[in-house]
């Protein structure tokens, strides 16, 4: 079981471990069939590209499940997270070049209230591009 | 054209229940890679005080998205689903899906905008179990992109 951080060892400007997730095609559509999210941008360079992206691109949800998990990988209990919301700001363009892309995400407690519930804000970034804004989060620490 | 604003309010019926499975959750896990035991292991769940094993976060997409189809294509508001992205996404739990959840959608359409020729809709997902438990309100920030100029 991952560790269980607590309430009383947390303050603001606490930092959550970074984590660097790899992103591939094949990912893009395991996540398609688990989550019925088809959208051919998705998997489909051709069509991705006559709509005006650089590539196929990962679905934001699949972003954001990556980087909630930089969140539930530290309070250890899914059930924690009270809130969680994101903005989706750049795709994370992932080529078929055997490679794919890299989504780099961390986390700072930015507030601490009532309840043991704390404010977590997330950073999630693709290359150069933020891919994330607004993504926060509210969980409740033992 | 910008969408019609009288939408804003509107409620679609319920959906049809929706029964989590415990294999759905591991599968909807194992394809966002995440290897947590209190999606599989139901010792594990219960440990952490849940009944059996929960739900990551973001599952409850696959039941809000499906839901919101039904604002998202509806013939009446006509949003052009071709030029659609997701915007924002935001959930507020009462407490994590489970398996053995049985659930139900009420979705809303929470507010209808224009932004330099964007079509911003905004749906909230009421999920509740069909007994009437609140679990979780998923909102969907969706956005019609403006159609490109002629000759662009």
């Amino acid at each position: 079981m991952t560790p269980q951080v607590r309430y009383a060892d947390v303050e603001v400007g606490t930092e959550l471990p970074a984590q660097t997730f790899p992103i591939e095609r094949a990912d893009l559509v395991m996540y398609a069939g688990a989550s019925g999210d088809f959208n051919v941008i998705h998997w489909n360079e051709r069509v991705a590209t006559s709509v005006g992206l650089p590539d196929v691109i990962a679905h934001g949800m699949f972003t954001m499940a990556q980087a909630g998990r930089v969140i539930t990988d530290w309070v250890g209990d899914p059930g924690a997270v009270l809130e969680y919301g994101v903005r989706f700001t750049r795709p994370v363009v992932v080529p078929d070049d055997g490679r794919g892309a890299l989504l780099a995400v961390s986390g700072v407690v930015t507030a601490k209230g009532d309840d043991n519930v704390v404010v977590v804000e997330l950073t999630a970034r693709s290359g150069e591009a933020k891919v994330l804004a607004k993504s926060r989060a509210r969980v409740r620490l033992g | 054209m910008p969408l019609d604003p009288s939408f804003i309010g509107k409620v679609y019926p319920p959906t049809e229940p929706y029964e989590v499975g415990r294999e759905k959750i591991r599968e909807f896990a194992e394809a966002i890679g995440d290897t947590n035991p209190a999606y599989r292991d139901r010792s594990v769940a219960q440990a952490l005080g849940h009944p059996d094993v929960v739900a990551p976060p973001t599952f409850p997409i696959v039941l809000s998205s499906r839901a919101a189809a039904q604002v998202v294509l509806d013939p009446q508001l006509g949003l052009d689903y071709t030029r659609v992205v997701h915007g924002e996404q935001h959930f507020r739990y009462s407490r994590p899906v489970r398996a053995g959840d049985v659930l139900t959608v009420t979705v809303i359409v929470d507010d209808i905008r224009s932004a330099a020729g964007n079509d911003i809709i905004t749906t909230r997902g009421e999920i509740s179990t069909v007994s009437g438990e609140h679990v979780v309100t998923a909102l969907s920030t969706l956005v019609a992109r403006a159609p490109a100029p002629v000759g662009a």
